[in-house]
């Protein structure tokens, strides 16, 4: 259900392209000021989203902690996954963004034969995300050639790596089929199985569709619907030094992948995509464990009616007396 | 807490990071390449066409030599028809850069444009280019 | 309790993972006997000045919510998003990738999809979604946002007192999601509303008024602790001393009052006993902070603070040098998380420094609390503590992980190494059901009562069934534990699914194995049953 609605909003996103090139003639606005649109709303919204986040405080120390405390001298404590310091909490956090340590922790757990549980290391899911997220990376650091003048040899050196395969001509690039493929990975899964089917919501969905035709848009645009590369860039460079222009006859598939993107990064800020930048700011990851030794304030503490000892000893005075337990007022 | 001392450097790097090919293309007048069609060998043509029109060739020119490459040397064939009807031999020096001499100004200029690298000159000389 | 019939094990373990075809939205929760706490009761919210305080049943149709309960919902998700970035980001952030689902113990042991922890917390986030962002206002349900209705409400109060706050789920969260905490919070908005269940606001009051869960007043303590006494005379010959509420001790213990009551809490009491009497440190019991567990944790963080307080208010009262904590779970999450910034600076203490081995306890230089099994692992280090093991060669051991001294604290190896001192015989359980990766008891968090025995034995069934595999591939006949809850819950647990292992606290294992000074020769362990080889002198 939800995959459908968020399948026929990708499919909408394609046709309006589809007449704004068309009869209609928007070119403009597609190509020009959309983009433009969609690049303030993105800034300005992730950093509203942070900065409303940041407004909210870190009352309590609450790691999870993931290893051993650090105690007694004598014995080895786990400085990354139960950090005491700040470097142990950078490196905990490097491993996180970089690597996804808490997914590669991941089991899947069965019941066999009646009541025995099997728990097992799955490492499709952390597989899948750690090939999406890197590819997509690298595919976004890629399209950066058509956004420099002149575009740097760090660059090249990327793209010299990327298209390793030296199939064809232009050169296939591995990270925009492993994109591809990882993204159907996650799609395919929240088809498959049952429980991640279950909690999916349409907006789990959007995402992965939109992401979709954004590679297939730009896999088509590379290898088989061609358009002029230069016209293109030209076009982009227009955008970013503030003189846009249009050139003539830029493919509509062209058109489409801009939009598509546009879509995506507009959608970021008001969606769960928001995860980039929210797992900086995890408080169960960010935080040392060392609130035992480090006395950590929460802004917002008040005090509490409590119930003293004198009021106890109110309540318990004789009972204390006859067992012989100490108390302040005879 | 609030972190202030963390999230407002943070906001500050990913800021410069989105901006960045604003700023990075700040003040530079990229002009759009236009490959130069004077070369002594196309001023003579009577009729200024390439194998194939120029829209096809700007965006496809690489998966035609591409064609070209695997027909001669896996195939032994070097005739290509174009869509006109006329019959071309295919080969890069003999057939492109016989008319295109000024790989300076005709290849490099858009590749160097859109930083493409393409490698046929790894086995292909370059045609020499009186240095004007 | 009686009349709410607990199905047999064979039928138990029929679990059905797969989730029904109905969306969960459209699908209200269905209260299951066996499966939910009793009310709270109006004279226990009273006590402790808890709003809506009324006698009320979850059977009912009725809860008697006051007329503007939905404002009370929304005003205080409100604040709590302001107050709480964990809340405000953890509502927001969240990918729904499933990497949670299938490590939550109820979810595993029940089946239910509401106990998912994605699902769990979506049932809040749905909330928030609605009242709380663009999209959900305006795309309702296409956008995963529902209304707040009483439904809505019963269902929110079903799932979140169907969750014990381990953490697991946080574990493995690639954001770190933390149901626990959103759970925390849950729970805060239904108190608003008088919503808690019986089995945690009695022992709230009860420790609020007299000191501790069980309600137990001064003279019942020190009578408690009599009798402990006597049977460690009886066992040891030896004739033990403590004192209470006294002023000018060096330290000052504190520990869960489940360990002052009842079988097998009392075992690991006395091994506390001996031990300090071994060392002849200078301590002492109080009875107005008689209580290391804190149920207010269960219900609001102020609730809990204000239980909480009562420890450095006693210490520094007696004049204490630093304070000694039990073994608990949640008690040590409390202390390492939270104490200080409640209720400190606790700057009338001392930096502990253990007074045997003269070993500065750094980790602890700010809380001015150290954990006896820390405590005690330095001791061991140093040999200043002589010990029989063979005593324990009746028991073939494991141990288990409490959910809160292990990923709110990270405690694994100093009681792995004083049960390995004190035991000969230890085997780990497989290791992603230990340390970080701990099962809980599936009890915890005030879940420990009789009338929803079948949702404890459910939640418990992966720990039980980690117990098993032990059980039956090397005779595992003991389950070690440094947590009060463990030590109430798990034996009922392990009667149900692995009959034949009994629980204990890591210090009763100790007590069995410590070498006293001036002991006559033992022939029983703490319990009272005959020692290996010491069958025939049994007492009559």
């Amino acid at each position: 259900m939800g995959a459908i609605v968020a399948f026929i909003a990708v499919i909408i996103l394609v046709l309006i392209v589809l007449a704004g090139t068309g009869a209609a003639n928007l070119h403009f606005l597609l190509g020009v000021i959309i983009p433009y649109l969609t690049f303030v709303t993105f800034t300005i919204g992730v950093a509203y989203r942070v900065v409303k986040w940041g407004r909210s405080p870190v009352p309590f120390r609450i790691p999870t902690t993931a290893g051993q405390q650090k105690s007694l001298s004598w014995i080895k404590d786990s400085k990354l996954d139960n950090p005491s310091t700040t470097t142990g909490v950078i490196g905990r956090m490097g491993l996180e963004v970089l690597l996804f340590r808490s997914l590669f922790r991941n089991t899947s757990s069965k019941l066999y034969n009646g009541s025995i549980f099997a728990h097992k290391w799955e490492k499709w899911l952390w597989m899948g995300s750690l090939a999406f997220h890197w590819s997509f990376l690298i595919v976004l650091i890629r399209h950066f050639r058509l956004f420099m003048a002149p575009v740097p040899s760090l660059l090249h050196l990327i793209e010299a790596f990327d298209g390793f395969l030296q199939i064809g001509s232009p050169g296939i690039f591995v990270s925009g089929i492993i994109l591809l493929g990882a993204v159907s990975y996650l799609l395919f899964r929240r088809f498959y199985i049952p429980q991640v089917r279950y909690i999916s919501l349409t907006s789990d969905y959007f995402p992965l569709f939109l992401i979709i035709g954004i590679a297939l848009s730009g896999i088509l645009m590379r290898y088989f619907i061609k358009v002029d590369v230069v016209s293109a860039k030209e076009l982009i460079m227009g955008l970013l030094t503030f003189k846009p222009i249009i050139p003539k006859g830029i493919g509509v598939i062209f058109y489409i992948h801009l939009f598509l993107v546009c879509a995506l990064f507009a959608y970021f800020p008001f969606s769960k995509l928001m995860h980039m930048a929210g797992v900086f700011l995890s408080p169960t990851r960010n935080l040392a464990n060392n609130s035992r030794m480090k006395r950590h304030v929460n802004p917002w503490n008040y005090p509490v009616k409590v119930h003293t000892y004198e009021e106890y000893e109110e309540d318990f005075r004789g009972k204390m007396k006859t067992a012989k337990i100490p108390v302040e007022k005879e | 807490m609030h972190d202030a001392g963390k999230i407002i450097p943070g906001l500050i790097i990913f800021a410069a990071i989105v901006t960045f090919p604003f700023y990075y293309n700040m003040g530079k007048a990229v002009e759009r390449p236009e490959p130069k069609l004077d070369t002594p060998a196309i001023q003579e043509l009577k009729e200024k066409q390439c194998v194939e029109s120029k829209e096809f060739m700007r965006a496809n020119h690489m998966q035609l030599l591409n064609q070209w490459r695997d027909a001669v040397v896996r195939d032994g064939n070097n005739v290509y028809i174009g869509s006109n009807g006329k019959k071309y031999t295919m080969s890069l020096q003999n057939t492109c850069m016989k008319c295109h001499s000024n790989k300076k100004n005709f290849c490099d200029s858009c590749h160097k444009y859109v930083a493409v690298r393409p490698y046929c000159w790894d086995c292909h000389i370059a045609p020499k280019e009186s240095k004007l | 309790m009686a009349n709410i019939k607990l199905p047999k094990p064979e039928e138990l373990s029929k679990i059905d993972h797969k989730p029904p075809q109905k969306r969960w939205m459209d699908t209200p929760a269905e209260f299951k006997q066996g499966m939910y706490c009793y009310g709270a009761k109006g004279k226990n919210l009273s006590a402790v000045d808890f709003p809506n305080a009324r006698d009320w049943s979850p059977d009912d149709k009725d809860w008697k919510l006051p007329e503007n309960w939905k404002e009370i919902v929304l005003e205080g998700m409100k604040e709590r998003l302001g107050k709480y970035r964990s809340f405000h980001i953890f509502m927001d952030i969240c990918v729904r990738c499933g990497a949670c689902a299938d490590k939550c113990h109820f979810f595993l042991g029940g089946g239910d999809p509401k106990n998912m922890p994605v699902l769990r917390a979506e049932l809040l986030r749905s909330i928030y979604r609605k009242y709380f962002t663009a999209s959900g206002k305006m795309l309702g349900k296409v956008a995963g946002a529902r209304e707040l209705t009483e439904d809505v409400l019963k269902e929110l109060w079903y799932y979140y007192y169907q969750c014990t706050e381990c953490r697991r789920c946080s574990l493995f969260c690639p954001y770190g999601i933390d149901q626990a905490e959103i759970t925390m919070i849950g729970r805060e908005l239904l108190n608003l509303l008088g919503l808690n269940t019986d089995w945690i606001s009695g022992p709230v009051a009860n420790c609020y008024m007299k000191g501790n869960h069980l309600g137990l007043e001064p003279h019942a303590i020190k009578n408690n602790i009599d009798f402990m006494v006597d049977d460690i005379e009886t066992i040891t010959g030896i004739k033990i001393e403590p004192s209470f509420n006294r002023k000018g001790a060096e330290i000052l213990f504190v520990t869960p009052s489940g360990d002052l009551f009842g079988d097998p809490g009392i075992y690991t009491c006395m091994g506390y006993l001996m031990l300090f009497h071994e060392l002849g440190l200078d301590y002492t019991w109080s009875t107005y902070a008689s209580e290391g567990g804190n149920f207010g944790f269960f219900t609001s963080m102020e609730m809990a603070k204000r239980l909480n307080s009562k420890i450095y208010a006693e210490a520094k009262r007696l004049g204490v040098k630093w304070i000694l904590g039990g073994e608990c779970g949640h008690m040590w999450r409390i202390i390492n998380q939270y104490m200080d910034t409640w209720n400190g600076p606790a700057d009338f203490l001392e930096e502990p420094v253990s007074p045997i081995t003269g070993t500065r306890f750094e980790n602890a230089k700010a809380t001015k609390m150290v954990h006896i099994i820390e405590f005690v692992a330095d001791l061991i280090k140093h040999g200043k503590l002589k010990f029989d093991p063979g005593r324990n060669d009746q028991f073939k051991v494991t141990f288990h992980d409490s959910c809160n001294t292990a990923r709110g604290m990270g405690i694994f190896e100093e009681p792995r190494y004083i049960i390995k001192n004190v035991c000969n015989n230890f085997y780990e359980m497989p290791e992603n059901t230990i340390r970080e990766r701990t099962f809980c008891c599936g009890s915890g968090s005030g879940l420990n009562a009789g009338e929803n025995m079948e949702l404890r034995m459910r939640g418990g069934l992966p720990r039980a069934n980690a117990v098993r595999y032990v059980h039956e591939r090397h005779g595992v006949n003991l389950l070690a534990n440094v947590c009060a809850i463990d030590r109430a819950a798990l034996p009922a647990l392990m009667d149900y699914w692995v009959p034949g292992v009994k629980v204990a606290g890591v210090h009763e294992l100790l007590g069995n194995a410590l070498i006293m000074k001036g002991e006559k020769e033992r022939t029983t362990d703490l319990r009272g049953d005959a020692l290996p080889g010491k069958e025939g002198n049994e007492d009559a």
